[in-house]
């Protein structure tokens, strides 16, 4: 595996703002990176100067070990052979589907043009397209005729820019995983630009979670679920509540629900207060238990029920149990907690920190 | 999500430049020439009177008024009564001959007023076919009878209405077919009959439209000078050229335009305001094709009367008489002063619009490429030439032009001895500026409407494929932009074909166009003489009806067309 994109210290901003701050990180040859973030966090600013649409104020872009971007000083979009899908597919409307998706192929006999526009339009299961206009096709046949476009010049880098934020929120993640299998074929590297997790878990390998313009984890699905490493990531990903909770010792804390053994960082000392990570599937009800909660809210989700209980010092939590488990509201059940990862963090008010 | 509107507007530069540059000083700086003669009018309000102007204040000023409102308040009231039933006929019923109707009801658009109003005379006086007819039929004689008179207030008001209802016809049509889905399906579920619909639910949904549309006739009834003029019925445009050109007083004139602008900055707010208004009565995004209804007996015959009536009376009766005219004067036009006139014609627009639409063009890649506060407002300025007279505009034009002229004579003559004359106010210099300043908004429009299809986005996708800028421009730019260009160039190139007033004033001595030679013919009561020329003149006129025609087929709502 070999480093394909590296973002190297990176800062975006113009008239007197920075959108992008200090940003790191870097991709590998073959793996499909994410950038999830709310709105407005700056992700799109980075996957276009990532393009060389912006100029990076500061820091440096580098493709295959050769800078790119650094400030004062930006290799226009058309000569760094990255590909791009834009959210609105950007389809050139007086051009058919085979001249479109030709549109960017340069260098080769007419013959070889041909052949790769078929090749590709086969690969996205349209194969008989061609001739039409885009106009004439339905939204996801349009997007992945974006993707074929910006795959065909064969860029070392395909940039998506919320491509499936047009779509039906039910076609989505069944597009995502389309396009995935798509690039994956061909081993494109590629960054995805959105500001749905599940889209993100649904396409990405690796995902950076972004917020006011900074990068604060870029990690799997996996562990941001798990060992988010920012308050603000433990927030955005997933569902949970905290739970407020004491440091007994370097592996034991304190709560309401218990003592909980695990991993402590080690800027917490015996004493300080620090708030626990509880996810849904971190709590069951059991009969056994001496801990009860009250029941706030209930929904129905078919498999299970999701609860919103309160504990007895008035913190909530969230449980997922199973379908048969229905409790009225305002009924109290006893809870178990079942940890698998620690996720605390040091007791505080305000904006997301780092642990 | 967007952090960056700049960029996104940003067109094809990956850089936003901070310094001034090419495109943030020079659209300005066209806007401001192309607003001269606006400004210079407004000059003249705050210049002390002279005696022209206090005689005409103590005797004709109110009369000005009056005939102006009485004119615009009599014209609204005709363009309303035809537009608005017509268009709510064709767009919600289904009756034989809908679809013919749906176009030809935009055919008077290609009659000038001043053509029609003496057209009509020439049918309707003591000597045209109708009263001879009469007379043949009932064996009267002059004096036994009344006739109405076509040459009066009331008979331009009838006049300028049979031409300018399409205003009203084309945007409240618009309107009534962009609420179909949603707004009248509730109506009618609630149990609102087709009358309940339209008078409690589409009408009062579609007012801003037909405001727009009422803006835009009154506009073109103010500005109307060969009407007014040819019925002898003094008002401002017709005030504005015999205090420059009977009393000699260019500055009176001025004024007097002057006060004419404030009617139009009325209607131009009216617009604006009510173009606003129509955006929040968009109802629904989604269309679908609403079952009209179906029209028998009565109703049907109320509707086909409804609907053929203003084609008949604003097209095809003058048409015709044109035409019948014209074949009886082969003198007229089978000859080569003829083919000097339309050689005249065609060359000034063909200049004209060519240069109005590459000045469109700049200015709407200036907005585009530099978004900024001057910018934009110096696109607005530049496109609101549309609503001013031709008799102000270029009254604004000569001016400064002469201004100019003199001052370059007057130095050439002292430092060398040379009389240059005149070099910009005396030619077709002033003539095509003051076509560019009236006709700017027509060009502008199409060009933006035509540029807002090509996205920002496109822009990045083409040189995500490796286009250089240049070539996003060539391969991109031109091809999407091609059909609107053509329009443009051919609406401006109409509109100055038939453009009267501003060619009266600033044309160079001895220079002739189709517009001016028709109309000083029938000044001269040679009615026949003149229709050859005003044939030619509506010919071209049904060029644009058919291109808007066109353009209505294809958007309308439920037809398959490009989203």
């Amino acid at each position: 595996m070999t480093r394909l994109l590296e973002i190297d210290h990176v800062s975006v901003g113009y008239d007197g703002t920075t959108v992008v701050h200090d940003v790191s990180l870097a991709l590998n040859t073959g793996v499909i990176g994410c950038l999830l973030g709310p709105s407005g966090c700056g992700k799109t600013t980075l996957l276009r100067t990532i393009a060389g649409f912006e100029p990076a104020s500061a820091g440096r872009v580098l493709l295959d070990g050769q800078v790119v971007s650094q400030a004062g000083w930006t290799l226009p979009p058309e000569r760094r052979q990255v590909g791009m899908v834009f959210q609105d597919f950007a389809l050139f409307p007086h051009l058919t589907v085979a001249e479109n998706i030709a549109f960017g192929i340069r260098g080769q006999s007419s013959r070889a043009r041909r052949e790769r526009v078929t090749e590709l339009l086969r690969l996205i299961g349209l194969p008989d397209y061609g001739p039409a206009y885009p106009h004439a096709l339905s939204g996801g046949q349009q997007q992945r005729i974006a993707v074929a476009r910006a795959m065909a010049p064969r860029p070392r880098l395909l940039l998506l820019d919320e491509p499936f934020s047009n779509m039906d929120v039910e076609l989505r993640e069944g597009l995502a995983r389309e396009v995935r299998a798509i690039l994956k074929q061909e081993d494109i590297t590629a960054m995805l630009v959105t500001h749905d997790q599940n889209e993100a878990f649904a396409f990405a390998d690796r995902i950076a979670v972004i917020n006011a313009g900074r990068v604060l984890q870029w990690d799997t699905a996996y562990n941001l679920y798990h060992k988010p490493i920012a308050r603000f990531v433990a927030d955005f990903i997933g569902q949970g509540r905290m739970l407020t909770g004491t440091v007994r010792n370097k592996h034991e804390v304190e709560t309401e629900l218990g003592t909980i053994t695990g991993r402590i960082p080690e800027t917490c000392q015996p004493g300080d207060p620090v708030d626990v990570l509880v996810r849904p599937d971190d709590i069951q009800p059991d009969d056994s238990s001496p801990i009860f909660g009250e029941v706030m809210e209930k929904a129905f989700r078919g498999a299970n029920f999701l609860y919103t209980l309160r504990l007895g010092s008035g913190d909530t939590v969230l449980c997922l149990a199973p379908s048969h488990a229905n409790y009225a509201l305002g009924e109290r059940i006893p809870l178990r907690l079942g940890f698998n990862h620690l996720v605390i963090f040091p007791r505080q008010t305000g904006p997301a920190m780092v642990s | 999500m967007r952090t960056d509107p700049v960029s996104r507007q940003g067109g094809f530069s990956s850089s936003r430049l901070k310094r001034p540059d090419a495109w943030s000083l020079g659209v300005p700086l066209i806007a401001a020439i192309l607003a001269l003669p606006v400004l210079v009018i407004f000059a003249h309000v705050f210049i002390p009177a002279s005696d022209v102007w206090l005689h005409l204040r103590q005797t004709v000023l109110q009369d000005y008024v009056t005939n102006s409102l009485i004119l615009m308040v009599g014209v609204g009231v005709g363009v309303l009564l035809i537009g608005i039933p017509t268009a709510w006929l064709v767009s919600m019923c289904d009756f034989p001959g809908r679809r013919l109707f749906e176009w030809a009801l935009l055919l008077p658009l290609a009659m000038p007023a001043y053509i029609i109003a003496y057209t009509y005379t020439g049918m309707l006086d003591f000597a045209g076919p109708v009263q001879t007819q009469l007379r043949e039929w009932t064996g009267w004689g002059w004096g036994d009878y009344w006739f109405p008179q076509i040459r009066s207030l009331p008979g331009a008001i009838i006049m300028l209405s049979l031409v300018l209802y399409p205003y009203v016809y084309l945007l409240s049509r618009a309107a009534f077919l962009e609420q179909s889905i949603c707004v009248l399906e509730v109506s009618r579920t609630l149990g609102a009959g087709p009358w309940a619909g339209f008078h409690r639910v589409a009408l009062p949904l579609a007012r801003p439209a037909i405001i727009t549309g009422l803006s835009l006739a009154l506009m073109e009834t103010l500005a109307d000078y060969g009407t007014v003029q040819y019925f002898g019925i003094p008002t401002f445009t017709t005030g504005i050229f015999r205090t420059w050109f009977g009393l000699g007083d260019p500055g009176a004139a001025a004024q007097l335009a002057g006060i004419m602008m404030t009617f139009v900055l009325v209607l131009i707010v009216l617009e604006r305001y009510s173009r606003r208004r129509a955006r929040f009565h968009h109802t629904s995004a989604r269309y679908s094709r609403l079952p009209r209804y179906r029209l028998r007996g009565v109703h049907l015959a109320g509707a086909l009367v409804v609907c053929a009536l203003p084609i008949v009376l604003g097209f095809v009766i003058p048409s015709a008489q044109l035409l019948q005219w014209a074949l009886r004067t082969p003198h007229m036009w089978m000859q080569p002063e003829f083919l000097v006139l339309v050689w005249n014609s065609v060359s000034l627009a063909a200049i004209a619009a060519v240069l109005a639409v590459a000045l469109a063009l700049v200015l709407a890649y200036g907005k585009r490429l530099r978004p900024s506060l001057p910018v934009n407002a110096a696109v607005r300025v530049a496109g609101m030439g549309y609503a001013i007279p031709g008799t102000v505009i270029a009254v604004g034009v000569m001016l400064p032009f002469a201004w100019i002229d003199n001052t370059i004579d007057g130095w050439m003559r002292d430092a060398f001895g040379i009389s240059t004359g005149l070099i910009l106010s005396g030619t077709l210099v002033a003539l095509v500026f003051s076509y560019c300043v009236r006709f700017l908004a027509v060009s502008l429009q199409t060009v933006e409407a035509g540029l807002a299809k090509i996205k920002p986005s496109m822009d990045d996708a083409a040189r995500s494929l490796g286009t250089p800028p240049r070539q996003v421009l060539s391969k991109i730019h031109m091809p999407i932009m091609r059909g609107s260009l053509l329009t443009a160039l051919l609406l401006v190139f109409v509109d100055v074909l038939k453009e009267l007033p501003a060619t009266l004033i600033l044309r160079p001595f001895n220079f002739n166009t189709l517009a001016v030679r028709a109309f000083e013919l029938a000044s001269d009561e040679r009615l026949a003489d003149s229709a050859s020329a005003a044939l030619a003149i509506v010919l071209a006129g049904i060029i644009p009806v058919i291109l808007i025609s066109r353009t209505i087929s294809r958007s309308r709502p439920g037809h398959d067309s490009p989203a």
